[in-house]
C-alpha cells in the first residue's frame, strides 16, 4: 500500500492540529455570524422584517445600493483603463503611478472621509463656491459616492495589474501586425483574457462599497433616511440600543458577504478548470 | 517582395540595440538573422514589422521600393510569427487563423463563406487537418507554430517575419518542422526574414545569412560562403567549432576540426605539420572527434572519419602528425 502522506506525524498530533484550526475558524469566522442571524431573530420574524421594512432602513439600502451603483461601474472603467496603462505601457511616471492607484488602501477611511470634508465642507477650500452655486456635497448622495469610489479605487486596479503583466503584450502585439485597431484589440483579445479577473475586481469592489463605513461615516452628517448607508443606519439602531434591528440589517451585511464569497468560489472553481487544461 | 534596409539606428534609452544596419532581403528569399542574444536581431525583426520604431533619422525601410517607415504595423501586411506563438488562448484554431481577416473594416472583409473556404485551406496548407475547434491549450508545440504561421498567412502578408521560430521546441521536432519549414517555404516562395541564435539552423535553412554582434551587422552572404571564408574572428568562432591556433612566428590562425589530416607520426613533414598526443577520442557519432596536444602544449580539436580511426587503429596516447590546410 502507497500512501501520499507528506507528513509523518502521528495520529494525536494531526487530531489536535485540526481541532485547533477549525476551533479558530469557528471561533473567528462562524460564530460572529451566527450571532449576526441569531440576535437578529432574537424576537423573532415578526420583529426582523419589521426592522428592514422600516423607512429609514429602506432608504439606508437605497442609498448604499445608488451608491454602490455609481462608485462600481466608475471604479471598473477607471480601474481597467489604469491596468491597461501600466501594463501594456512604458512611459514617464509609471511607477508613481502604481504607487497612486495603492493610495486609498494605505490611507485610512477617516482620513479618506475628512479629505472631502475639508475640500468640500462649508469651511473647506471650495466650500464657499459651492455655496454659492447652491451644490451640496458633504452630507449629501455626492460626498457619500465621492468617499466610496475613493475607497474602493484600488479593487479593480490591484486584481487586473498582476494577470495582465503576466500575460505580457504578446498577444496585443500579433492582432496589431494582423491590422486590428486599438478598440477591437481591446475587446476581442485584451478582454477576453481578463475577463474573470476582472469580474473578481468588481465583485471585492462592489462588496466593499456597500460596507464602507469609515469614509463614508465622516461625509455623510448621520442624516435619518436620508444620509444614512446601510452600514450606518445598523451603527445608528445599535446606539439606540435597538438590537434586534441593527442585527436584522445586519443580515444583509452578511448576506452580501455570502453571496460574494459564493461568486468568487465559483469563479475560482471555473478559471482552474481553465487553468488546468494549460 | 524585396526588403531594403538603409541606415538603420535604434536606441534604447542610453543603450545601442541597432547602428547603422543597411541589408537587402531578395525577393522571395529565405534569410536569417544570426547572433547571440542582445546583438539586435529581434529588435531589427519588429523594426521591419513596425512594432518597434527605429530612431528618427534617413533611416528607410522598403517593401519592394516603397519606404513604409510611416506606415504602422497594421497597415504594413507583414506576417508576424512570435517566438512563443502569442496564439489568442481563448480562441479555436479556426477563430484564431480567421482573425486577421475579421477585423479588416467591413467594405474590405470577405464573406463568412469566403473566409471559412480560407481558413480551411490554410490549415490544409500547414497541415492541421482535423483541429479547426481545437484551442491553444489543447495543441502541441509544433501545432500551436503552424497555426501561428497560418494565422500570419491568412492576410497575405508581402513579407513574413518569424521570431526564433523553433526556439520553443524540443530537439527533435525542431529538426522536423526546420526541414518542413524550408519545403514550405520553396512552395510559397514568400520572402522571409527569421531570427535565430543558432548556427546549425541557419546555415541549414537559409539562402542568405546575415550575422549580426553588438547591434551591428558582421556578415552577410550564403552559408557556406559564410562558413568557408568567416570575415571575422567572431563570425569564425560563432559559426561552429574551431581551434584557434597560435603558429611559432606568433599569429592566430582558425582551422576547423575537419580542416586537418591526421597522419601516422612517422610521415610527420616537419615543414607543414605538427606532432601532437591523443588526449581523447569520442566516436559514438558519424565522424570521430579526437582531442589532441600538440607538442607545443596547445588543444587542438580534430574530425576524422569513422573509417580512418579504425584503419590507423589509434587510441588514447598514440603520437600523431597533424597536417594544417595552407593558409590561404
Amino acid at each position: 500500500m502507497s500512501h501520499s502522506e507528506v507528513t509523518t506525524e502521528s495520529r494525536a498530533v494531526r487530531v489536535l492540529l485540526i481541532t485547533a484550526a477549525g476551533g479558530v475558524v469557528t471561533l473567528f469566522l462562524l460564530l460572529p455570524l451566527m450571532a449576526v442571524f441569531i440576535e437578529a431573530l432574537r424576537k423573532g420574524w415578526e420583529v426582523f422584517f419589521e426592522a428592514l421594512r422600516d423607512e429609514a432602513a429602506l432608504s439606508a439600502v437605497k442609498l448604499t445600493l445608488t451608491a454602490a451603483a455609481i462608485s462600481v461601474p466608475m471604479n471598473t472603467l477607471f480601474g481597467v483603463a489604469a491596468a491597461w496603462a501600466v501594463t501594456k505601457f512604458r512611459f514617464k511616471g509609471r511607477a508613481l503611478l502604481i504607487s497612486l492607484i495603492d493610495l486609498p488602501f494605505a490611507v485610512s477611511p477617516v482620513i479618506a472621509g475628512l479629505v472631502w470634508v475639508l475640500l468640500f465642507g462649508s469651511q473647506g477650500w471650495f466650500g464657499e463656491w459651492l455655496e454659492k452655486y447652491d451644490l451640496k456635497i458633504i452630507f449629501a448622495l455626492p460626498g457619500i459616492v465621492i468617499a466610496t469610489a475613493f475607497v474602493t479605487f484600488p479593487f479593480v486596479a490591484r486584481e487586473l495589474i498582476p494577470l495582465m503583466e503576466s500575460q505580457g503584450s504578446d498577444q496585443e502585439e500579433a492582432a496589431v501586425t494582423l491590422g486590428a485597431g486599438g478598440w477591437k484589440i481591446f475587446w476581442r483579445v485584451t478582454v477576453p483574457n481578463i475577463k474573470w479577473g476582472l469580474l473578481y475586481g468588481i465583485l471585492l469592489c462592489n462588496a466593499r462599497a456597500m460596507g464602507e463605513f469609515g469614509a463614508v461615516s465622516v461625509v455623510s452628517g448621520h442624516i435619518r433616511g436620508e444620509t444614512n448607508t446601510l452600514p450606518l443606519h445598523v451603527e445608528v439602531l445599535y446606539n439606540e440600543y435597538q438590537f434586534s434591528a441593527a442585527f436584522a440589517c445586519a443580515t444583509l451585511l452578511a448576506l452580501l458577504a455570502l453571496v460574494t464569497l459564493g461568486i468568487k468560489s465559483a469563479i475560482e472553481h471555473f478559471t482552474g478548470h481553465v487553468a488546468n487544461g494549460h | 517582395m524585396s526588403i531594403s534596409i538603409h541606415s538603420i539606428h535604434k536606441t534604447f534609452g542610453t543603450y545601442k540595440a541597432l547602428e547603422d544596419i543597411s541589408l537587402e532581403v531578395p525577393n522571395g528569399s529565405l534569410t536569417a538573422l544570426l547572433g547571440p542574444s542582445g546583438s539586435g536581431k529581434t529588435t531589427l525583426l519588429r523594426i521591419v514589422a513596425g512594432l518597434e520604431s527605429a530612431d528618427p533619422g534617413p533611416g528607410r525601410i522598403l517593401f519592394h521600393g516603397e519606404n513604409v517607415v510611416d506606415i504602422p504595423a497594421g497597415k504594413r501586411q507583414v506576417g508576424f510569427v512570435f517566438q512563443h506563438y502569442a496564439l489568442f488562448r481563448h480562441m479555436t484554431v479556426a477563430d484564431n487563423i480567421s482573425f486577421g481577416l475579421t477585423v479588416l473594416p467591413r467594405n474590405q472583409r470577405p464573406s463568412r463563406n469566403e473566409i471559412n473556404d480560407r481558413v480551411a485551406e490554410l490549415i490544409s496548407l500547414v497541415k492541421l487537418d482535423g483541429l479547426h475547434q481545437r484551442r491553444p491549450h489543447e495543441l502541441s508545440g509544433g501545432q500551436r507554430q503552424r497555426v501561428a504561421l497560418a494565422r500570419a498567412l491568412a492576410i497575405r502578408p508581402k513579407v513574413l517575419l518569424l521570431d526564433e521560430p523553433f526556439g520553443a521546441l524540443d530537439a527533435q521536432v525542431r529538426k522536423d518542422l526546420r526541414r518542413w519549414l524550408r519545403l514550405f517555404h520553396d512552395e510559397i516562395g514568400l520572402t522571409t526574414l527569421f531570427v535565430t541564435h543558432d548556427q546549425e539552423e541557419a546555415l541549414e535553412l537559409a539562402d542568405q545569412v546575415v550575422v549580426m554582434r553588438n547591434a551591428r551587422i558582421e556578415q552577410v552572404g550564403p552559408p557556406q560562403k559564410i562558413y568557408d571564408h568567416p570575415r571575422t574572428p567572431f563570425v569564425y568562432e560563432f559559426l561552429g567549432n574551431v581551434n584557434k591556433l597560435v603558429t611559432p612566428d606568433g599569429v592566430t590562425r582558425y582551422v576547423r576540426p575537419h580542416e586537418i589530416e591526421v597522419k601516422f607520426a612517422a610521415e610527420l613533414d616537419l615543414q607543414t605539420d605538427r606532432l601532437a598526443e591523443v588526449q581523447h577520442l569520442f566516436s559514438a557519432g558519424p565522424v570521430a572527434s579526437l582531442s589532441v596536444r600538440a607538442d607545443d602544449g596547445q588543444f587542438i580539436e580534430v574530425e576524422i572519419s569513422r573509417k580512418q580511426l579504425e584503419e590507423m587503429a589509434l587510441s588514447v596516447g598514440d603520437k600523431v602528425a597533424l597536417g594544417l590546410p595552407a593558409t590561404s
